[in-house]
């Protein structure tokens, strides 16, 4: 079974790493998105030490789901979906598989950019290593509970936007504690670690639920 | 082998067949045909397992599909209109991809011979987006090579091929039949078998130009 | 009566349509008594010497429909989980129904709750936990509605939306508790917490006649809407082109 796992995991990167543009323009979109703030709000420092967490979470949650319009769809227009689900291998498995490789190629470059963008609103250095923790363990939900959005909306028309309004509400929980834990690392370091505990937990369950509730989804609309 | 009864199939307000039972035992080819449009491609999805039938069941070996599931699909190699295959892997990578996920990974040089059996030597290392409609649908092909499933579903196998191609491909489907699998297929071409029964099917006929020899629906 | 009977939409069609009727009917009367009491007998002065002001009285629409929207959600996904499950025509069909309902109380308890919030908070909209929850719940309706027209296949349309509504369902608690608790060692809500057995009875009294009421009339715009889907959908069979060439004789 990992086997498989990995095989679709190598595959994806593997075509990733063959388009190399569709990485980047995530990366830019959320860079983009994050420097757009600044200029409609005022660049005063103080308040964009308090927006600055909520600005970036949001900036990841839409460019995450940006991301997840392309996770199946190309897949589903050459018909090699359809041989995943023949394939003989519990789909779930396949499916993480995808998500992963869609995390590695989404989600990571995401954390690895954020004290960049979070310099741009002046946040401490603690606070700085809080979000990169919070996004590294909070973009991989992202991820898994957008595939189950990203399958149910495939072929559709206008599939994109209504992936964001099916998707956003449920990504909810991990923008509040995300943000949270961000601003409270400004008052003491130690108060994160609840929020950072129930990411953890999301992502569990996330891992565990979202890969069977998206291969359902998909045996769905590839009927 | 493979055992059909009273299968009906709704797509949107239509129905495309109902009350329909065929039984597939090996060494044997079942023909679908009929027009546009009368539920070809539908009966075999329905048969892969992708489209859920509105009644009758499917069973495989005295199972029941459903139930059976990824064993089922270990089982099974189906080629759909679309090819597969993704543009900007190669063929061998495409190939070895398949296999992997099939369960029976083969090695390289496997697949090299399979590409070169079906006349796609030197073209293994291009992405196969530069390749033409025909040799993409021969790459796609070169997965019957390799299978060892007893059961293949093809739809629509020819088209696109030329007069190599398809003789070529009409030799593995009778090697399959002979070898004791069984083929489903729908396609405008007769295909010679050197051994093994050949049964047809006709979707969406009337009662009145049905052939008595054949196993249809109505 | 055989109740498994009812579960094949020929058979389904006339039983809901003589419902209509009657639960019609029922809430025009249980919200009439609701407003009623609740507007006019209900006293400002309650439990003590400290008068309510005027405006506290839209709880009698606000609560109730609060309640509905909760409820018709959790109806929708257990609907749509029988007809993942059994396969049943009919319960994506109810599902299908229930949810341009939910979405109405939601917006209504919505609407109310800003009602309210303009002479109490003085703003229209506060980021109440509870009115916060609300609007996710809309959210969620909606999305239920948008995939399902989106969707032109209806097989496909019912079973995805359907998976949607239990990955919504899973997701209620998580995100109600985001809402409520933003902090997780600490939460608190706008609204006062007061359990059901400290309520004084001539509040509760209309609530629940209006609560009963709008379940009344959930029942028939439910039904309602519930036939219009049965003879779209079954257009093509015998009884229903009876019942059509019928409709179009009278």
């Amino acid at each position: 079974m990992f086997r498989v796992f990995y095989c679709v995991l190598a595959r994806d990167i593997t075509l990733a790493m063959r388009r190399r543009t569709d990485v980047l323009t995530t990366l830019f979109f959320f860079v983009i998105v994050v420097s757009l703030f600044p200029l409609g709000v005022g660049s005063e420092r103080e308040q964009l030490r308090l927006l600055g967490p909520g600005v970036v979470w949001v900036a990841a949650l839409l460019a995450s789901m940006l991301a997840l319009e392309r996770l199946f769809a190309a897949d589903y227009d050459d018909g090699t979906l359809e041989q995943l689900l023949l394939t003989g291998q519990p789909l779930a498995v396949l499916v993480l598989g995808k998500v992963v490789a869609h995390w590695l190629l989404t989600g990571l470059p995401l954390v690895l950019i954020a004290p960049l963008v979070a310099m741009q609103y002046h946040l401490s250095p603690p606070a700085i290593w809080v979000m990169m923790a919070a996004l590294a363990i909070g973009t991989p939900v992202l991820s898994l509970i957008g595939a189950i959005g990203a399958a149910l909306t495939l072929g559709l028309r206008g599939g994109g936007i209504l992936l964001s309004l099916l998707i956003l509400p449920l990504y909810v929980p991990v923008l509040v504690y995300g943000a949270g834990a961000v601003s409270v690392s400004a008052i003491d370091i130690a108060d994160t670690e609840p929020y950072l505990s129930l990411l953890s937990a999301f992502l569990l369950g996330a891992s565990l639920l979202a890969p069977l509730a998206a291969a359902a989804a998909l045996r769905i609309s590839l009927e | 082998m493979l055992d059909v009864t009273d299968l009906a199939c709704r797509r949107g307000e239509r129905d495309l067949f109902s009350g329909l039972g065929f039984q597939l035992p090996a060494r044997t080819l079942l023909h679908v045909r009929g027009r546009n449009g009368s539920g070809k491609t539908s009966l075999l999805r329905v048969l892969c397992g992708l489209l859920r039938p509105d009644a009758g069941s499917i069973r495989w070996r005295g199972e029941n599909i459903r139930e059976l599931a990824e064993d089922y699909h270990r089982d099974l190699l189906y080629f759909g209109h679309l090819n597969g295959l993704k543009a900007d892997l190669t063929g061998l990578e495409n190939l070895r991809i398949a296999s992997t996920l099939d369960q029976a990974p083969v090695d390289e040089d496997a697949i090299i011979e399979a590409l070169a059996r079906i006349g796609l030597e030197g073209f293994e290392d291009l992405p196969t987006r530069m390749l033409s409609q025909g040799q993409k649908k021969r790459v796609a092909l070169a997965r019957l090579i390799l299978s060892k499933a007893p059961l293949w579903i093809l739809d629509e196998p020819f088209t696109a091929l030329d007069v190599d191609a398809v003789e070529f491909l009409q030799q593995l489907i009778s090697a399959q039949v002979a070898d004791g699998g069984s083929v489903v297929l729908t396609t405008h071409q007769e295909v010679p078998l050197t051994r093994g029964a050949i049964q047809r099917l006709t979707l969406g006929e009337t009662v009145d130009d049905l052939d008595a020899a054949t196993p249809a629906a109505h | 009566m055989n109740w498994f009977k009812l579960a094949s939409p020929a058979a389904f069609y006339p039983f809901a349509g003589r419902l209509i009727p009657r639960f019609g009917l029922a809430a025009l009367v249980l919200v009439l008594i609701g407003f009623d009491w609740g507007f006019f007998l209900t006293s400002d002065q309650l439990g003590g010497s400290n008068p309510q002001k005027e405006y506290y009285r839209i709880i009698f629409v606000h609560v109730p429909a609060a309640w509905m929207s909760m409820w018709l959600y959790l109806v929708l996904a257990a609907w749509s989980a029988i007809g993942l499950v059994f396969n049943t025509r009919l319960s994506f069909m109810m599902a299908k129904a229930v949810a341009p309902t939910g979405a109405i109380f939601t917006f209504l308890a919505l609407w109310t709750g800003a009602l309210w919030g303009r002479p109490s908070w003085g703003t229209y909209w506060d980021w109440d936990p509870r009115l916060t929850s609300e609007l996710l719940l809309f959210f969620l309706y909606i999305g239920y509605i948008a995939l399902h027209s989106a969707i032109d296949d209806t097989r496909r349309a019912d079973r995805a939306a359907a998976l949607l509504a239990i990955v919504g369902l899973v997701m209620v608690p998580v995100i109600f508790l985001s809402i409520n608790c933003p902090d997780p060692t600490q939460c608190a809500s706008l609204h006062q917490r007061s359990d059901p057995g400290s309520i004084h009875l001539s509040i509760l009294i209309p609530m629940l006649s209006m609560t009963l009421g709008f379940w009344a009339y959930s029942f028939a715009a439910v039904f309602a809407r519930l036939r219009t889907i049965i003879l779209t959908r079954e257009a093509d069979s015998a009884w229903a082109r009876e019942v059509i060439a019928q409709e179009a004789r009278t």
